[in-house]
């Protein structure tokens, strides 16, 4: 049968992607003398500024479901889709940058599960450890399935050749280079994903006429509900997405994104490897920044795919059966529409790259937690500094090769994006609860840390379950009969955070405290958090967050 | 001689230096011979001015973080 492609590439194209993989090599080989001990391996040994630390956070989150499910989503449910990139995203990286983001560096953790040993005990290390891991791996292989799946739409290559092949270049440099050849790596990423991805909207909009004609087209072709944010909101029903503000701004914007990017190691490695203080918590400020204009590259061209592409798109197993395209093909048909040789290279290495930084993210805090916080703390307690790296490098392949694995396990999945969604809400969630309250209030026990992220993973499971056996079960747990499946997710993610929290409270009161002296260092009360020193107002980060703060507020009310 | 240590920044210029050659090349030769089956808004030759953006910041970033040498130890 003969493959249906989109795009055909000529030669410039193919060197240009090419070159890409060449120079991620180079990169990887260039810095493989500067991974010797662990924390040089594991944690970049420490000395990433501000810009780095905060451009790496940032692109290790812009995978493939970023670019191509979000994209996907804003065709389906129009600039509701913003969310996850403003209220889901900003007061989260603000709050990981003032609140949390001392008592991580302060404490020298390398991990997030490192954290939790510190302060809850072991118990609730491997508890987390072992659940990060497992979610990690599967993340790790939807982005390869995800990445593999464009690349056979776009360009008819096989899936397992673009799995393999990209696999093996993201082995090759976190192997050898370690975090830092990661973070270096994905700060290039960061680049060429808006170089290539940056021109849809410019051409997009041009060919709309503009925002305001781009939401003429979009209401006639849809509802005029698909380009506001807010006004939708006030119930299940008046919204494409099924849901109400309250999922969206406690589910999402309290819980979820709190969770995600404040206690995900995938993201938080990258600002533990900041210099100093003051880069650990300008990083955090710098990548909110930059993602309150990622909807550019990734709704905008989803909406104006709704707005200008001729055909109808549709969901995978309505594309399947009619042979049209579905929602998570509009980036590449976008692509196909504007971009001519040359720029058509560049797009497809932005996708590749986005793809490649999500693995190499996942790669490296898989390598971490299992290296630390798995072999480490159960396997061999005594090992040397060089025997931990000889570890992590093999890790890495290990992870790669089960990650390939996944992808293929995954590929039957009928949603990638809800698969992922639920996989947060397993985890993220009560680890968001267990870690917060750890953090902030000093009579959270030991124990009362693993039964709160115990029970809380355990309730979320249960209830994704249950809605999955009998899907009329969601009226009970979105507490409304018109609820839809996205706003399962928010519900599942807030009563989880619930009772993670009501059980680690109920357990610390009727169980013996750590003594003060313990908790130096790792409580909110019992740390002192180290002076800025004499700098301007303009190099602190309580004024960048502030600037923040105003443009996502005035985003808000923009698009409301 | 020793070899001084390549800035991230450094790599980034090389990327977009290389790219915006690349791309400002094809997009001069699609511009003398144009393609019988013309993409949406061809005429007005993103890959020309989108490709000079890349050459010219790349090459920005090349001579402002280009890789020091320093006398050995």
């Amino acid at each position: 049968m003969e493959t249906i492609r989109l795009v055909h590439l000529s030669a410039v194209d193919i060197v240009i992607i090419a070159f890409y993989f060449a120079l991620v090599l180079a990169i990887g080989f260039y810095l493989r003398g500067r991974a010797n001990t662990g924390e040089d391996f594991f944690m970049a040994g420490r000395e990433m500024t501000a810009w780095v630390a905060g451009l790496s956070f940032l692109s290790a989150n812009l995978g493939a479901l970023e670019l191509m499910g979000w994209a996907g989503s804003a065709y389906q449910y129009g600039i509701l889709a913003t969310h996850w990139y403003w209220v889901g995203a900003i007061p989260a990286m603000l709050f990981l940058a003032l609140v949390m983001m001392p008592f991580y560096y302060i404490s020298r953790t390398h991990s997030v599960p490192g954290y939790l040993k510190l302060r809850f005990g072991e118990s609730s290390r491997v508890l987390s450890a072992v659940s990060f891991a497992f979610m990690t791996v599967l993340m790790s292989g939807v982005n390869m399935f995800a990445m593999a799946k464009v690349m056979q739409i776009v360009l008819g290559w096989p899936l397992s050749f673009s799995i393999w092949i990209s696999s093996l270049t993201v082995a090759v440099y976190v192997a050898l280079g370690g975090l830092r050849s990661a973070i270096f790596n994905e700060v290039l990423q960061f680049f060429l994903i808006w170089a290539g991805a940056l021109l849809i909207p410019i051409l997009g909009l041009y060919e709309a006429g503009g925002w305001a004609n781009l939401k003429v087209l979009i209401t006639h072709r849809a509802s005029a509900e698909y380009v506001h944010l807010w006004s939708g909101l006030g119930s299940f029903s008046s919204n494409p997405m099924g849901i109400n503000w309250v999922g969206i701004v406690f589910g999402l914007g309290a819980i979820l994104s709190m969770g995600y990017w404040t206690t995900d190691f995938l993201v938080v490695q990258r600002i533990l490897a900041a210099k100093d203080m003051r880069s650990a918590q300008l990083a955090p400020i710098i990548g909110a920044g930059f993602k309150m204009f990622v909807p550019l590259i990734v709704i905008l061209p989803g909406l104006l795919g709704l707005g200008l592409l001729p055909m109808t798109l549709t969901g995978e197993a309505d594309a399947l059966v009619t042979g049209g395209h579905s929602y998570n093909e509009v980036l590449p048909l976008m692509l196909a529409r504007y971009c001519g040789p040359g720029l058509l290279g560049l797009g497809v290495t932005a996708l590749i790259a986005g793809f490649m930084s999500g693995m190499a993210g996942n790669v490296s805090a898989f390598t971490t937690v299992w290296t630390y916080d798995i072999y480490r703390a159960l396997i061999n307690k005594k090992g040397t500094d060089a025997h931990y790296v000889s570890v992590g490098r093999w890790t890495t392949v290990m992870g790669v090769l089960i990650s390939v694995l996944t992808a293929y396990l995954v590929m039957r999945a009928a949603s990638i994006m809800d698969y992922v969604q639920a996989l947060f809400s397993f985890f993220i969630a009560p680890l968001f609860g267990t870690v917060v309250l750890g953090m902030l209030w000093k009579r959270a026990t030991g124990p009362a840390g693993f039964w709160g992220l115990f029970l809380g993973t355990l309730s979320s499971i249960s209830m994704w379950a249950w809605v999955h056996a009998d899907p009329t079960a969601l009226r009970y747990v979105a507490l409304s009969s018109e609820a839809k499946p996205m706003a399962q997710d928010m519900f599942q993610a807030l009563w989880s955070f619930v009772i993670c929290v009501i059980v680690t409270v109920a357990v610390s009161l009727v169980t013996q405290p750590k003594p003060d002296a313990e908790l130096q260092g790792l409580v909110y009360g019992l740390t002192t958090i180290p002076s800025e020193g004499e700098v301007a107002f303009y190099q602190k980060p309580i004024f960048w967050a502030g600037v923040v703060v105003v443009v996502f507020v005035a985003l808000n009310l923009i698009f409301w | 001689m020793e070899k001084g240590e390549i800035s991230i920044w450094f790599f980034i210029g090389v990327s977009l230096l290389v790219n915006g050659v690349l791309i400002c090349g094809a997009g001069i030769y699609e511009y003398i011979h144009p393609p019988l089956e013309k993409l949406v808004l061809f005429d007005k030759h993103a890959g020309i001015w989108w490709g000079a953006i890349l050459l010219l910041t790349g090459l920005l970033y090349c001579i402002r973080f280009v890789p020091r040498w320093t006398a050995g130890k």
